[in-house]
Formats: C-alpha cells, structure tokens, sequence
C-alpha cells in the first residue's frame, strides 16, 4: 500500500496543478447572458430566460437573485465579460445609481419597464377578512403615531385592530412581513406607511428628516415581525396563526389562494384586474436594466430582449401573467417596445 | 459522638443505595436525552419523507397525439432544422382539442391546454429528434400534465374547494374527472427530477444540473485539498522544528478551521473572481472556496493520523538504514492513510453541504444547461434546495423535499464510506 499511496499522492496533485493551469485561461469570452438583480423579478426573468434558451440556439441565461441593490453594484461595476448584462430592479434606477455605472464606464443603460407587482396584506382564509385602510395599517405598524388630539407624537399605544377602529375585529395586532433588505419592504414602507402617515396634518408640520422617522420606522414591540426574505414561510406561518397577518408578493397570494386571502385595502381588493388598471393602490412597477455596450457583444442580448418584450411573454395573456406579473396597459407597451427596440438610454428627468 | 454510631453495615447499604440510585438517575438521563435527539431526528425524516416522497411520481395525462407530415414536416425532407422549428405544443393541443371537441371558446381552450406541461411540447421534439420516423404516425402519449393538475391529483389542492380558492377551475376539474374515468391519468417515476436541469415549470425540473455542479466543485476541491492538506501535515508533524512560528501555524489552522464559511465566500469574491478575473458562478470558483474551507479539516484529521503511528515504527524504519523520506512514504504514510482519508472524506461532506459561501461567488443561480466542465456556469444541491423553497408554486415544496433526500442520501454514503475505511484498515496499538 506504501507505493499506492504515494502515487495516488502525487496523481491527485498532478490533477490540482493541472485544474490551476486550466483557469488561468478562464478570462475567454462568455456566450451566455448573465442576469443579476431583485428577487421578486427573479421569478419572471427567469421564466423567460427557460423558454429563451429552449426556443434558440442561444444558451439559457443565468440568472442570479441578488436583490436590486447588490444588482445594480454589479452592474455598475464596469464592462467586460466578467461583468452582468442585465440587472432586475423592482425599482426604478437611482440617479446616483446611474453615475456610478457612468463612473466605471457603464454610460448607456437601457431601461425596460416589464410590468406590475402588486404587494398584499393578507390572512388565513379560515378567518374573517380584513378591510383596511392605509391609514388604519400605518396606525397599527408605525413606531410613533399622531396622538388622538393630532397634536404630536406617542409612542404606538394600539394593541389590537379594534383600538384603532371600533368596526375592526378585537384581534391583537400581529404583522409578518419582510426585513429591511427587502424591495418589497421599501416598496410596502413607500405606498402604505408613507401614503397613510400623509393623510395625518401633524405630520406636514415636521421637518424632513423627523417626518421619514415618523413615517418609515416600524414598530419594534412584537406587533411587527420580520419573518425573513422567504414568501413561503410567511403564508406557512399564517395557516398556522390564524389571527396574524402577512405582507408578501401578488404571486403568493395567487398560488395559496385556497390558504390565504388578501385584505381589502381602501376598499379595494388585490385581485389580479384591480392591480392592473392600478385601482388597487399598493402596486409597483418591475424593471430590467440592460447594458447597451454589451449589445453584440455578449450573444443573445437582443434576442432575449425579444422574448421579453413579446406579447406572448408580457401581453395581457402572456406566460408572464400565468405567474403572476400583472402587464403593462397596451399603449405603454408600445412605447417600452419602441425604447427597447431603439436601445434608447434611460433618462430619468419626467 | 453522642449517640451510639449504628453498625457500619447499615451505613454502608444506605450508601451503596444512594450510589445505585443515582447511577440509574444518570443512566435515565443519557437514555432520555439520546430519546429526545432521536425524536428530533425521527420528526425531521418524517417531514421529510411525507413531503417529499410524491416528487419522484408525477402525473402524466394520456393523449392521442398526431404527428402529421403536414404540420411538422411540410418540406417533407425530414431536415434536422425543420424538424426542430416545428410546434409541437401546437401538435398536444390538437390532441386535446380531439380528446373534447365540445370545447370552443378562446377563454374555454386557453384553460384546457393549461393541463398539460408546456415542456411537453419540448419533450415531443426531442422525441421526434432522435427517431424522424416518427413523422406521420400517431402515437399514443403519456405527456407531462401542468403542476397545478400534478398537486390536484396528489391531493395538494382540495377538490371540494370553492373554485375562487383554487388554482383549478371547475370547468379544468370536470375535464380531469373526465379523462380519470378512462384511465388517461396516472402517476408516473418522475425521471425528470434525476435527469433534468433546473426549471420555474415545477413538473420540468430537476437536480441534474446541481448535482454536476456539486460533483465539479468537489472535484477540485479534492485535488487540491488533499495534497495540499496531506502535504502539509507531513512537513509540520515529520519535519519541520518545534518552534514559535510553527506553533503560530497550528494556532492558526485551528482557528481557520472555526471561521465561519460566508468569510470564505467574501475572501474567493475578492481573490479568485475581483484579482485573479475567473468566472462567476463556475464551480471551479467554488471549488477553490471550498478548498479554503476544508483544507484546515484535512490538516488536522491528516495530523492526528500521523501522529497516532507509534513512534516505534519510525524507529524501526530508521534503525535498518531507511532515509526520513522512506520511513515516511513507506512506513508512516501507508498506516496513516485510512485516517487521513477519513478526514478528508468527512470534509468533503461538509463542503457538499455548505451553500452560504457560494452566495457570494454568484453560484445562487438559475441555471438550466447542465455544465460541461468545471468553468461552466453551475449550481450546488444545498443551493438549489435554497432556491426551490423560495419558489412561489405550491409543486416546489415537495420538489425541495425530495432534493434535500437526495443530498442526504449523498451525505450518508460519503460518511458510512469514511466510516468503513475506518472500520477496515484502522490498526491499533
């Protein structure tokens, strides 16, 4: 056995030193696009993707789920094979966003609006249904609240729904919903907390920066829970505590529809027609970013883009709308279409 | 002493009754505490298996499917090309429009097709692909049925639900009730799961593509954790002076051993793919990461194994003329060996099992080619168990059970391997 081991040392090693020979060639070109971006467009990018790579000769795109932020740090973080092509954004570029990319020579971006997502607030189904209001959610989530005289601010003193309002059950306010590092929480925090904080005069006369404390701190005594970045545990969570509440994506709601129901917020209900004539007020618009130098470059970018933007894949009866994306209106559509079609660059003056 | 001591025999049955008694105390103890991790573990199978077990089935729906020359071939000349730009999807929904013929408004029919798969379709090309006789005849099909149909025939979705509460419609139900009457539903081996790459059609999806990932990254990572690892031992615990530094250096190793995995991921970011430009999400990348992490294990398990030949050996080896460099790789290195694998055997399952370091290196992917070679974009079992229990559709709950047997069913064969190699050729002194 002693020479066995011996060789089988050295064959193993001669096998490592030939792996390290082989990546020092790694830098070549790269024929598949490489995606980075949200995890909520993660799974309608990667729908199109599949079906991209089925139905050409490219190869499938990878996509990774980096979250909006960290895609656009990768985007942004230069040209070249070892850089993304395409970021996902659940919204839309920041400006300082945009130097960064045009710092690091990434100057022409393209942006492709791809459709809605609606965020709910939803329960077991087993329970009675909750009709809300954007004021009564940010009366029972937010750290600080306006005083029943409206003349400054306590510390949330509501305990259960029906201390806020009589017609609301007597249930103890109990809400899952999404960390911090989460676009679906800043979408949450910007079309709920911030629109229902408004509609109270105490908070106009704050400056700036204790107004955004007011509006956008979440209660941290229980009554908010941050349930981690996993929808699906969320929705296992409410079957399993029927007088909570939790705040997840449309697409959730769509296939747990037989465990959960969504609140009625503003008396509306989070149904896919609702969302998209926007009647429906807690929805936000998904992006893909493309970077144009990487156009004929990396093969497939404009095939891919394509796919994506075609009526079978966007349209009111696309595959997308199968998994819950709710499409554009027509009319704008068209105008995305052309945009993309003419790579025009994206230009965030309104 | 006041009182008159009573007999020392008496002391000592009370004593020895007080001893007994506290050994069954401590006895129930262990036997209780082994009862509650074995509980743990047997609710862990348990879960596991009810969920996951109805993956490797899957429904298939029987269809009369007509291939006709017409439609898939028009030329006629049996072209690779054409063939393959034919629309097969087109040809199943023919097949359902025969099967019920009553259905005829544009909503009706956008349901009906929606039972089975639409990589079905792709399915049938592949098929047709591979034997262009096909061409012209009419087949009798098991074709992939659509998730929402595989989770109502598992039960997953209730039937006496109110149609506003399901993903099934009534009108869907009736027909699936209509084709279970003749027999055209049956769950099938779901031998997709075992050969397919990922997919977002839960039905399409498989673990092929992880597992060549995995399989790659481990690769590498034994290439090069194994000498290295060996290697390394050899010349701390043969060779080199017992001295400061190298007491710096077992310090060292220790401590590495410890360190979180995500700190690896964020040094191969820096490293391997920001300095030394390799590809993201290659398992090349990620075998290197891994190599990182297990290499203090190997050191260690390779250390003791030297260490734990009697020294008796060496001198035996020594005393009849035998370089240091003999005495080790002839005499040393042989009886170490078992050891030495065993150690490196359990830290390669510990890197099989590790997803949180990959995160960085962009290895959390959708990936669905399966990789070619260690530079392809790949994913990793624990990862894509990751990423299927964050999927939205119900039939991936299931999907991600079954994956996580899987890579228990690989943990259990690369540790019962290291704990035969011990049993085997383990000698002791």
């Amino acid at each position: 056995m002693g020479r066995y081991s011996a060789s089988f040392v050295s064959c193993v090693s001669a096998f490592g030193a030939a792996f390290l020979v082989q990546t020092a060639h790694a830098q070549a070109a790269r024929d598949y696009i490489s995606i980075v971006g949200s995890s909520t467009v993660y799974p309608f990018s990667t729908v199109v993707a599949e079906r991209f790579g089925r139905t050409t000769d490219f190869s499938t795109p990878t996509i990774e789920s980096t979250g909006s932020g960290g895609g656009f740090k990768l985007f942004c973080s230069g040209v070249g094979v070892q850089y993304p092509d395409i970021t996902n954004s659940s919204r839309r570029v920041r400006q300082s966003e945009i130097d960064e990319c045009a710092d690091n020579g990434v100057r022409d971006i393209v942006e492709v609006k791809i459709g809605y997502d609606g965020i709910v607030l939803a329960n077991f189904n087993g329970a009675p249904m909750y009709r809300l209001t954007r004021e009564q959610i940010y009366l029972a989530l937010a750290k600080t609240v306006p005083d029943s005289a409206g003349s400054g601010l306590i510390p949330n003193p509501y305990v259960s729904w029906s201390d806020i309002d009589a017609g609301l059950p007597n249930v103890r306010i109990e809400v899952l919903g999404p960390p911090p590092t989460s676009g679906t929480r800043d979408a949450f925090v910007e079309l709920v907390m911030l629109a229902g904080c408004e509609a109270f005069p105490v908070i106009e006369t704050l400056a700036g920066d204790e107004r955004d404390a007011a509006c956008f701190t979440m209660r941290e005594d229980g009554a908010f829970i941050e349930a981690g970045e996993n929808d699906n545990l969320i929705v296992q969570k409410l079957e399993a505590n029927p007088t909570a509440l939790g705040i997840f994506g449309f697409s959730f709601l769509d296939q747990n529809q037989d465990k959960v129901q969504g609140s009625l917020i503003g008396g509306i209900s989070p149904e896919f027609d609702s969302i998209a004539d926007g009647s429906y007020p807690v929805s936000r618009p998904l992006y893909s970013y493309v970077k144009k130098l990487h156009v004929g470059e990396i093969p497939g970018i404009e095939e891919f883009l394509a796919e994506l933007t075609s009526e079978a894949a966007w349209g009111d009866f696309g595959y997308l709308s199968d998994r819950g994306l709710i499409p554009l209106p027509q009319a704008e559509r068209q105008a995305v279409l052309q945009a993309v079609q003419g790579l025009e660059n994206v230009s965030l003056s309104p | 002493m006041s009182s008159r001591p009573r007999g020392v025999k008496e002391r000592v049955a009370e004593g020895i009754a007080r001893r007994y008694r506290r050994e069954r105390n401590f006895r129930l103890a262990g036997l209780g505490a082994v009862l509650v991790g074995m509980t743990f573990l047997g609710f862990f199978f348990y879960t596991l298996i009810g969920n996951g077990y109805t993956a490797f089935l899957q429904t298939h729906i029987r269809l009369d499917v007509e291939l006709s020359a017409d439609v898939i071939d028009p030329d006629g000349e049996r072209d690779v090309q054409a063939l393959g730009r034919a629309d097969y999807q087109g040809v199943i929904r023919n097949a359902l429009r025969a099967r019920f013929p009553d259905v005829t408004s544009r909503n009706d029919l956008r349901e009906l097709f929606a039972l089975v798969s639409p990589g079905a379709g792709f399915e049938l090309r592949s098929d047709v692909l591979s034997d262009p006789e096909l061409v012209g005849e009419a087949l009798s099909l098991w074709v992939v049925a659509d998730d929402d149909v595989d989770m109502l025939i598992k039960g997953h979705i209730d039937r006496a639900a109110d149609e506003s509460q399901r993903r099934i419609s009534d009108s869907q139900l009736g027909w699936i009730e209509q084709l279970e009457a003749d027999g055209s539903v049956s769950r099938r081996f779901n031998h997709r799961f075992f050969t397919s790459g990922d997919s977002r059609d839960p039905e399409m999806a498989g673990i092929w593509s992880a597992v060549v990932g995995s399989f790659f990254m481990l690769l590498v990572t034994l290439a090069l954790s194994f000498p290295i690892g060996v290697a390394t031992a050899i010349y701390l615990e043969e060779f080199a002076p017992k001295n400061r530094w190298t007491d710096l250096i077992e310090v060292n190793i220790n401590n590495l051993a410890a360190v979180p995995s995500i700190v690896f991921g964020l040094l191969g970011l820096a490293l391997f793919i920001n300095i030394f430009g390799l590809p993201r999400s290659a398992p090349v990348v990620g075998g290197l990461v891994l190599t990182l992490m297990t290499l203090p294990v190997v050191i260690i398990a390779a250390r003791a194994a030297l260490m734990s030949v009697p020294p008796s050996i060496r001198e035996a080896a020594l005393g009849v003329g035998a370089s240091k460099m003999q005495t080790i790789f002839h005499h040393v290195m042989p009886l170490a060996m078992p050891g030495m694998l065993t150690g490196t055997i359990i830290g390669m399952a510990r890197a099989l099992g590790e997803s949180a370091p990959l995160l960085m290196i962009g290895m959390v992917a959708f990936i669905v080619d399966v990789p070619e070679s260690p530079l392809d974009p790949a994913t990793a079992l624990p990862v894509q168990v990751y990423l299927w229990a964050d999927s939205p559709e119900r039939a991936f709950v299931e999907r991600t059970s079954a994956a996580i047997l899987v890579l228990l069913a690989f943990l259990l064969v690369m540790n019962a391997t290291a704990i035969l190699l011990r049993k085997r050729y383990e000698r002791r002194w």
